[in-house]
């Protein structure tokens, strides 16, 4: 994820961003900052043409008070529209309550030196919404607040210094004087921006960063009024579904589309074709569109439509076939990756070894809201309205099925009903403009449930194993993970097989470096399942895997499961990690959280037959987290989790209460996952289609007790949305092995554990 | 001709009459409040109250709501834009992170606690467990329903 589009364009602007802070009056009278919507190396906006249109990120302050502050990163439930408003909002230094958000839609402008973002990179990948704004927002507000300052100074004749200000006000002298920001306005506005940043805020300052805030848009949520990308209504909008291929890389051979036109408010049925297999891919699959008066009329129109598939390269790809070969795979040599200090040597005079295997499946994103977009295409534009994590993608994917410039086609993002990773990629925005084009009619795909499951970019599959050489003294020596596995990079443009193991392995995970000799090896293995960014990629495979076998390596060895991560992560001390989330790894962070969470749960306290603690910890993308699960399971094999308790160490938490969210929520998913997530292939086709044979976590499945920790660091905020899941699976598992002596090493547990303990 | 009342208000619909409520709501008489996601009953999303009790809108073909009275996330406000007590509790708790199950599980609640006005958390797990959230607010939906409870309590 850490090779989001937008990261490149974020990094490229912010040489040139400061200088470019422009300030102006908006047609409404109010003041703007922002970013003109022009190149480096040209002139600034000339003074008093600045208008709306050319304002980039802006904040805007209306001559009733009012604070509007534009969010132009996608929201996919992650808080970023109330977290990055905090940011501007504490420097510019107003009334939160003042505070409203206006979405941004992609800022995309082409310039002398090509193509140029207007609001700084957009998309939301990676948990890097905040910390690649953190600098940027407080910057614009504390500019903001500098401007309004010297223009109240210049009107009073004070010397700027002899100002400050108070929530909405700019005080000088005495605090009678006190004038509203709203009437500096046209004053502030005529300002030349300062040659430097103002210096920013100290943290122990804060009235607004690092207090609970509410979600900025949730009484929005709560009435029905938030629009997300199906609730999009455009004039003359047409509804369209497609009949993709069931096989995995199949193509339509034929279709009989007689019935389905019968249908009242079907409009047009044509063929969409997909890409062809193996190459790179930016729609899924081929199939056959529905367009209609209505979703329901195109969901009907589907049903009676008659499609001959031709199955294709992949018509006896099979899960059980898959498992086979991986585990076969690891009877051989691999690829290896990493390679540190003298492994077979630490090896062979190991005093013993612990070796044990591990499978993670696939699995699919399934956010509530199902995939869509509108699209209108036309002759020399294209508008896309689409609920996406990368509006950049939305736009390449646009351009690339209208041959459009990109400069041509708007892209709008709404609210999104739920991310997971699975909006990183765009194949819904390609199929929209496809039947746009085809019709010429303004168009809303629509995906039901049934399509999401059957044709996602699904989290990597593989068989992992680990060995540990250990000496006498139950110190771990040597330490290799060997993993066969369908690497995400599948069918990925100029991506050579060598490097397929990159999505699969970070490399600097602990124990990197921690044990000396250390060996990754990588075996891929071939599935025409397409492969994506799943919420923590391959952390949550890794995590599982790694900290399942800690706790199995301490069993074998006569070790306690949280000594031996204690003694292993150690203290405080930062190691170089090369892979997103770097530059720098600090174990002993995980050390204080997983002593936090073992002491809160009372890891010491002995526990009866049938319940136990099970603990694991985890750094992901800067982050750390730690969990404590508390389990019952009866001798039949019925679980309960009793209780959890986690903790998060995100440096400094901004937004706290959507640290909490993320905290709980992570979690939440994690044990969704791990109870009873699967995605098979039979016959060259996924088997599950819809919730009733891929469950998702229900409300009686959470514990009431359940404690969420937040362990400030220090003042470097990191991100959040994927840090709480890895540690989630095998904290689960660790406290079933403790509860009932069955260690499960496949997931999803589904009722393996029944069977286990009914045989 | 299909005749109805959605949030106390009017509508009819002609057309195919298997047509699921939902898309009536939603395409016809743009509701959009209320979600599509499963399609087949097994989420919630797209929960409304018929004659006050909650169903799948999804589930209930447009040709049994003749005579019969709908209502949606967009009407359970009053008139004067007051909030119902769930509402309330889940603006208090915060629930919503991305928020398209929350209509759903809002109109659930309301009418679960018609029925459970004192709920204990097994009475909500039971309840409350033909919904699915996808981004994990189980803990604060558990707290919401009893804060919204108190809440009605203490209007009554």
């Amino acid at each position: 994820m850490s090779a989001l589009t937008g990261k490149t364009a974020n990094e490229r602007i912010d040489a040139g961003r400061r200088r470019f802070l422009i300030a102006g009056t908006s047609v409404a009278g109010g003041f703007v900052l922002g970013i003109p919507a022009i190149s480096f190396g040209r002139p600034p906006v000339a003074e008093g043409t600045t208008g709306e249109r050319q304002i980039g990120y802006f904040i805007e302050i209306k001559p009733d008070g009012g604070v509007v502050i534009g969010s132009n990163q996608p929201e996919i439930g992650q808080g970023v529209r109330t977290v990055l408003p905090m940011l501007v909002a504490e420097e510019l230094d107003v009334e939160w309550s003042s505070v409203s958000i206006r979405q941004m839609p992609l800022g995309l402008v082409k310039t002398a030196d090509g193509y140029t973002w207007k609001y700084g990179g957009q998309g939301v990948g990676g948990s890097t919404g905040l910390t690649r704004n953190w600098d940027f927002m407080r910057e614009v507000g504390a500019t903001a607040r500098h401007q309004l300052i010297r223009a109240a100074a210049a009107r009073l004749n004070v010397p700027a210094s002899s100002c400050t200000t108070k929530p909405g006000f700019v005080v000088c002298d005495s605090p009678a004087d006190a004038i509203p920001y709203q009437d500096l306005i046209a004053d502030a506005a005529k300002l030349d921006m300062p040659e430097e940043v103002p210096a920013l805020k100290d943290s122990r300052d804060y009235r607004i960063v690092g207090t609970k805030k509410n979600t900025i848009d949730a009484l929005d949520m709560v009435t029905g009024k938030t629009r997300y990308g199906l609730d999009t209504v455009e004039p003359d909008m047409r509804y369209a579904v497609i009949a993709r291929s069931p096989y995995l890389n199949g193509s339509v051979r034929s279709f009989d589309d007689s019935d389905a036109r019968k249908v009242d408010g079907v409009l047009d049925v044509f063929e969409v074709e997909g890409p062809k297999p193996g190459e790179p891919y930016f729609i899924l699959a081929n199939g056959v569109a529905v367009v209609a008066t209505s979703t329901w009329a195109a969901i009907k129109g589907r049903q009676a439509l008659k499609v001959d598939w031709d199955p294709g390269p992949n018509a006896t790809d099979d899960s059980e076939t898959f498992w086979q070969e991986n585990a076969e795979a690891l009877k051989g040599s691999g690829q290896i990756v990493t390679d540190d200090g003298e492994f077979d040597k630490a090896m062979a005079a190991a005093d013993k070894i612990v070796e044990r295997q591990y499978q993670v499946p696939f699995v699919s994103h399934q956010p509530m809201e199902p995939q869509n977009c509108y699209a209108y295409v036309q002759e020399d534009s294209c508008h896309i309205i689409v609920p996406t994590q990368s509006p950049s993608g939305a736009s390449r994917s646009a351009a690339a099925i209208t041959g459009l410039p990109r400069e041509n086609i708007r892209v709008d993002m709404t609210r999104v009903g739920g991310g997971f990773g699975r909006r990183l990629t765009t194949d819904y925005v390609a199929e929209a403009a496809i039947v746009s084009r085809h019709t010429g009619w303004p168009i809303q795909l629509v995906w039901t449930r049934e399509d999401d499951i059957k044709n996602d970019f699904y989290r990597p599959a593989g068989l992992h194993e680990i060995r540990a050489g250990v000496d006498k003294d139950g110190k771990v020596t040597a330490w290799t993970q060997r993993l066969a596995s369908a690497s995400k990079y599948y069918r990925r443009p100029n991506m050579p097989d060598e490097n397929l193991w990159e999505a699969e392995l970070y490399p600097d995970d602990f124990p990197r470096k921690i044990i000396e000799n250390f060996r990754l090896e990588y075996f891929h293995n071939a599935i025409g399942l397409p492969r994506g960014s799943w919420r923590a990629p391959a952390h949550t495979a890794n995590a599982f895997v790694i900290q399942s076998f800690l706790d199995e390596l301490a069993h074998d060895t006569g070790q306690d499961p949280l000594q031996l991560r204690i003694d292993l992560l150690g203290g405080e001390r930062e190691l170089e990690y090369g892979n997103h989330g770097g530059p720098t790894f600090n174990p002993g962070r995980l050390t204080r959280l997983i002593r936090f969470v073992a002491e809160e749960i009372d890891y010491g306290t002995k526990r009866p037959k049938g319940r136990g603690v099970g603990l694991a910890t985890h750094f992901t993308f800067g982050g750390y987290a730690a969990h404590a699960f508390e389990v019952t399971v009866s001798p039949r094999g019925e679980l309960t989790i009793e209780r959890i308790v986690a903790a998060i160490d995100c440096g400094y938490a901004v937004h706290p209460n959507a640290v909490e969210a993320q905290l709980e929520g992570g979690t939440i998913d994690g044990i969704s996952t791990a109870l009873g997530q699967e995605i098979t292939v039979k016959n060259g086709q996924v088997q599950q289609s819809n919730f009733h044979d891929y469950p998702l976590a229900r409300i009686a499945q959470i514990p009431s007790r359940f404690e969420a920790h937040i362990l400030n660091y220090d003042e470097t905020p990191t991100g959040v949305g994927e840090i709480p899941i890895p540690p989630v699976a095998p904290a689960l598992t660790n406290a079933i092995f403790a509860a009932s002596g069955v260690r499960l090493r496949r997931l999803p547990i589904a009722d393996q554990l029944k069977r286990t303990m009914a045989a | 001709m299909i005749s109805f009342k959605v949030n106390n208000k009017p509508a009819s619909f002609e057309g195919d009459t298997d047509t699921p409520l939902l898309w009536v709501l939603r395409d016809r008489l743009g509701l959009t409040g209320t979600k599509f996601s499963c399609g087949v009953g097994l989420c919630g999303a797209c929960v409304v109250h018929l004659d006050g009790r909650a169903v799948a809108s999804c589930r209930v073909p447009v040709s049994s709501v003749e005579g019969r009275a709908v209502k949606t996330i967009e009407g359970l406000a009053a008139a004067d834009g007051e909030l119902d007590p769930v509402q309330q509790a889940w603006l208090e708790h915060d629930v919503a992170q991305c928020g398209y199950c929350q209509s759903g599980q809002i109109m659930a609640a309301v009418d679960f606690l018609n029925r459970y006005p004192d709920p204990t958390d097994k009475d909500i797990d039971n309840n409350m467990s033909s919904m699915v959230c996808r981004c994990g607010t189980y803990v604060r939906i558990r707290k919401a329903i009893h804060r919204a409870a108190e809440l009605k309590r203490a209007e009554s």
